[in-house]
């Protein structure tokens, strides 16, 4: 078996004197897509921003292609292949469509590639590249920030809460991007709350709760036993 | 038609000047969101520099050139950015701005210290070229300053929207969290936009230094000619900024010529900058408000009502012992660090506990003074109309400047009390050009009090009676009212509160306070001047309350002591620059100043010395507490601590001790 591209081995994490995380354990092998589902307060934000080197864990490991990430400063991670689309609009507002693709190069593609690449996907972001970000619709600022994905080809891609805030029609167009970024063999972890969405695209599926991981295993069988913790809100 | 001419040639030299310091001030506001108060002293540090390479050490212009904006400056910013300005944009106003303002005050210093008062004359450049323009000649250092301007506009759009390193500047504004994620590096990218700033602060300062003259204050108050200038570009936008300038610069080469030289209007060319900036501050849009942050500020604690009581009767007992020994000349030293602290206590209210930050308090005092004398009522009715008027004039600057908070607030209070310096203090109605006014001393209920000793200790009973107000007001409704309004402006406007009349009696009181303290110094001194209340002199006064801790009553009586020492002690003043490069830093982690680490250490020696020291003296249980939080008499402090050892408050171990939310423990 070849080494997993992402590797949590009993990872604590806390707030100040609350602790989120109680020794999360979780694999991914490489080319698979993982989605993370569960409650509202599960831990499920604070893991990815560990995995991203936004915050320091008080204990446990995280390997990313079976190197070690103690310590790793997140701009670091995001230049060796890391993508991480975080919480919310993962854009600036306040730059235009150009300029936040532009930005993008930093992960290693050139901008020229990147901005090819956008604008084949989505060819609205052509016509609104002079445009400032944030004028844009909700949909439309989550597909510049699929952009990235899409465009800097990345070893694991973390995706927190894809579909926040936006209609489920576009939900379901951003999850056609993501089975396409799939396609081309990268892989994702995905944390969303639609657990339907994100199990019609992934190969696993992990329940979190509580600070624990409390389930793993196919989307149909999570579905069958989990439902009533992923779908009824445990919180 | 000729001269016109060369004025305007003239205003666009100045005015290229200006819009080169104030485009560094923009570049280093949008990329970290710290404004830098301190950008004209570096610009002044700079040229001195310049002066001691090309004219002292004889280096060739050029090289001095190079070595000043190339090696040194990006080394001061590099410095900066790296070790003082980090995690400063998240900071509230109050906070980042004291910073910058240590940074004015440590340039300051520096060049006194090290740049002795001495005529130095800096050559412009080629001071023997000019080229004839029609009937006028444009010199080529004009020339240069001009190119150079536009060289300077033209390399920061480059900058700022052709290159990645740019776009990542602006980016880092909006989110540096998520430009990390990108794999952008947002501390960076703040080291060269700091870099830039203090170089382009050099070359402003260098480029007018033939012209304005290597003095230190003169160069480091051009400043404001660049806050004017960022600020008609919202401190956003580069070409705005560069239309600001330039507007400035032909508006103050035209003020003294065509502007009618008599009365009040006269002087209306000494203020051209100033009136500029608090014009176009006046005239910005309403900003939105801000919601309260989940994580909040940790507010310093509250005294109870004994303990209030027992530290200012020490402390009116501690300035009767030092006025029964002390000199006259110390006497009134100790009567100004009182004024200096009754103008931080108004602080403490405004600031502390309201969030606004005023420029302006001494203002307010020299309106309480300049009352107090012209009145010539010698009693407390006369000290009551002398804070009254000062409470009128706090609440007419508030009016036009009701839309505007923290920053923009604070350079509004700024450009007001540089009009009212300039203006109004120096005209013949007031305190007369350089002149003083006669003032008596205060009698009280017919008993008059002529002794220094005397007028001292009723200052200080003035301070700790005002203390007290200010805690009861604290603890009541309006204290409330005042924190939640400072926590979060949105949330006080969903719940219904008036805040614009509130804030307007929020600065007329404090404006009241500081006008109190000006009539106590008028009849200390017997006789003010403008040039006790210069507007500039409220930038130390803001950073010593804030780094002592704005939030408390101690931290406005340390810090008017420490303004005092800083002003009249050479001896102390390396001490006490330490003490606020420290109080600085750690302004980062905790906003109430040292008060706070005062508090903790007096809780720490009650929890430790104070068990210790009753089981050796169980006959004395309730007066041993004091000589253990107080081990240094030399600082006059009153302690805050609400968290007394349980068996000295008289009440026994064990009962739960009812300790409200917001006090830190």
């Amino acid at each position: 078996m070849s080494i997993p591209i992402l590797e949590v081995v009993d990872l604590h994490a806390s707030y100040g004197r609350i602790e989120v995380l109680r020794g999360v354990d979780l694999t991914i092998p490489k080319g698979a897509v993982m989605a993370l589902l569960g409650p509202n307060g599960g831990g499920k934000s604070t893991l990815t921003k560990i995995i991203s080197g936004q915050k320091a864990p008080t204990s446990g490991h995280v390997h990313l292609a079976g190197v070690n990430l103690r310590d790793a400063a997140p701009e670091d991670l995001a230049r060796v292949g890391l993508c991480t689309v975080p919480e919310g609009r993962s854009v600036f507002p306040n730059l235009t469509v150009e300029e936040n693709l532009t930005l993008m190069s930093y992960a290693g593609v050139p901008a020229e590639a990147v901005l090819e690449t956008a604008f084949a996907y989505f060819p609205r972001l052509l016509e609104r590249r002079k445009q400032l970000a944030g004028t844009m619709s909700g949909g439309e600022q989550q597909m510049l920030a699929m952009s990235r994905a899409l465009a800097s080809d990345p070893a694991l891609l973390l995706l927190d809460e894809l579909s926040m805030g936006l209609a489920p029609l576009i939900v379901d167009e951003l999850y056609e991007t993501v089975a396409q970024i799939a396609q081309s063999g990268v892989s994702i972890l995905c944390i969303e709350q639609f657990a339907r969405t994100a199990l019609r695209v992934s190969d696993y599926a992990a329940v979190m709760t509580g600070g624990r991981i409390v389930a793993t295993g196919e989307p149909e069988e999570i579905m069958a036993t989990m439902s009533d913790v992923i779908l009824g809100g445990a919180a | 038609m000729s001269s016109f001419l060369a004025y305007t040639i003239f205003g666009l030299f100045s005015g290229a000047a200006y819009a080169i310091a104030a485009s560094g001030l923009v570049l280093t506001y949008t990329t970290t969101r710290v404004f830098n108060i301190a950008h004209g002293a570096f610009g002044m540090v700079l040229s001195y520099l310049f002066w001691d390479f090309s004219v002292k050490q004889g280096l060739p212009i050029w090289l001095s050139l190079v070595l000043v904006l190339f090696v040194v400056a990006p080394a001061i910013g590099w410095f900066i950015a790296r070790f003082v300005a980090k995690g400063l944009g998240e900071a509230p106003v109050s906070v980042s701005l004291v910073v910058t303002v240590g940074l004015l005050v440590g340039c300051i210093g520096f060049a006194t210290q090290v740049y002795k008062p001495e005529a130095r004359t800096v050559l412009p450049f080629f001071p023997e070229t000019s080229f004839s323009l029609g009937e006028t000649n444009i010199t080529a250092h004009q020339v240069i300053t001009i190119l150079a301007s536009i060289a300077v506009a033209v390399g920061l759009y480059l900058l700022l929207n052709r290159t990645r390193i740019g776009t990542a500047m602006r980016a880092s504004v909006d989110n540096p969290e998520l430009l990390k994620l990108f794999g952008g590096k947002p501390e960076a990218v703040a080291t060269l936009s700091w870099m830039i700033g203090i170089s382009l602060a050099g070359l402003g300062g260098i480029l007018l230094v033939s012209t304005v003259g290597l003095d230190t204050y003169s160069l480091t108050l051009l400043v404001i000619n660049a806050y004017a200038a960022a600020m008609l570009g919202r401190l956003k936008s580069l070409p705005l900024t560069f239309l600001g300038a330039m507007g400035l610069g032909l508006l103050s080469s035209y003020a003294p010529v065509y502007l009618p030289q008599e009365g009040l209007i006269g002087s209306v060319d000494n203020v051209v900058p100033a009136l500029f900036l608090f014009i176009v501050i006046v005239a910005m849009p309403q900003a939105q408000l801000r919601i309260g942050q989940v994580k909040g500020i940790v507010s310093a604690p509250l005294p109870s009502l004994p303990k209030a009581l027992g530290w200012g009767a020490a402390l009116l007992v501690f300035v009767a012992l030092l006025s029964g020994t002390a000199s006259e000349a110390n006497l009134l030293l100790v009567g100004t660090a009182a004024t200096y602290a009754i103008v931080m206590l108004s602080l403490v209210l405004l600031t502390g506990y309201g969030g606004h930050v005023s420029l302006a308090q001494f203002t307010f005092a020299g309106v309480g003074a300049l009352t107090y004398a012209k009145l010539d009522e010698p009693n407390l009715y006369g000290l009551l109309v002398s804070a009254l008027v000062a409470a009128g004039v706090g609440a007419l600057v508030a009016l036009p400047v009701l839309r505007l908070t923290g920053l923009y607030l604070a350079l509004s209070t700024l450009a007001f009390a540089a009009i009212m310096d300039k203006m109004l203090f120096q005209a013949d109605f007031a305190f007369g050009f350089n002149g003083t006014l006669p003032a008596e001393r205060l009698s009280i209920l017919g008993m008059s009090i002529t002794s220094t000793s005397g007028y001292v200790f009723v200052m200080a009973a003035f301070f700790v009676l005002m203390a007290f107000a200010l805690l009861l007001v604290r603890r009541g409704v309006i204290g409330r009212m005042l924190i939640a309004m400072r926590d979060s402006p949105a949330a006080c406007g969903t719940l219904g509160l008036d805040m614009r009349w509130f804030r307007v009696g929020l600065f007329a009181a404090s404006a009241g306070m500081a006008g109190l303290a000006g009539g106590l110094y008028a009849g200390l001194r017997q006789s003010v001047g403008a040039a006790e209340f210069q507007f500039f002199n409220s930038l130390p006064l803001l950073l010593l309350a804030v780094v002592l801790g704005v939030t408390s009553v101690t931290g406005a009586a340390l810090g008017g002591t420490g303004l005092m020492l800083l002003y009249n002690y050479p001896d102390a003043q390396g001490l006490l620059f330490i003490l606020i490069a420290v109080g600085a830093v750690l302004l980062g982690r905790n906003p109430n100043g040292l008060a706070i680490y005062l508090f903790r250490l007096g809780n720490w020696l009650q929890g430790r010395l104070g068990p210790v020291l009753l089981s050796r003296l169980p006959a004395l249980p309730a007066d041993d507490e004091r000589p253990a939080s107080r081990n240094d008499d030399s600082v006059v402090e009153e302690d805050e601590t609400t968290v007394t050892s349980t068996v000295v408050a008289g009440r026994p171990a064990g009962e739960p001790r009812e300790v409200p939310a917001h006090v830190a423990r």
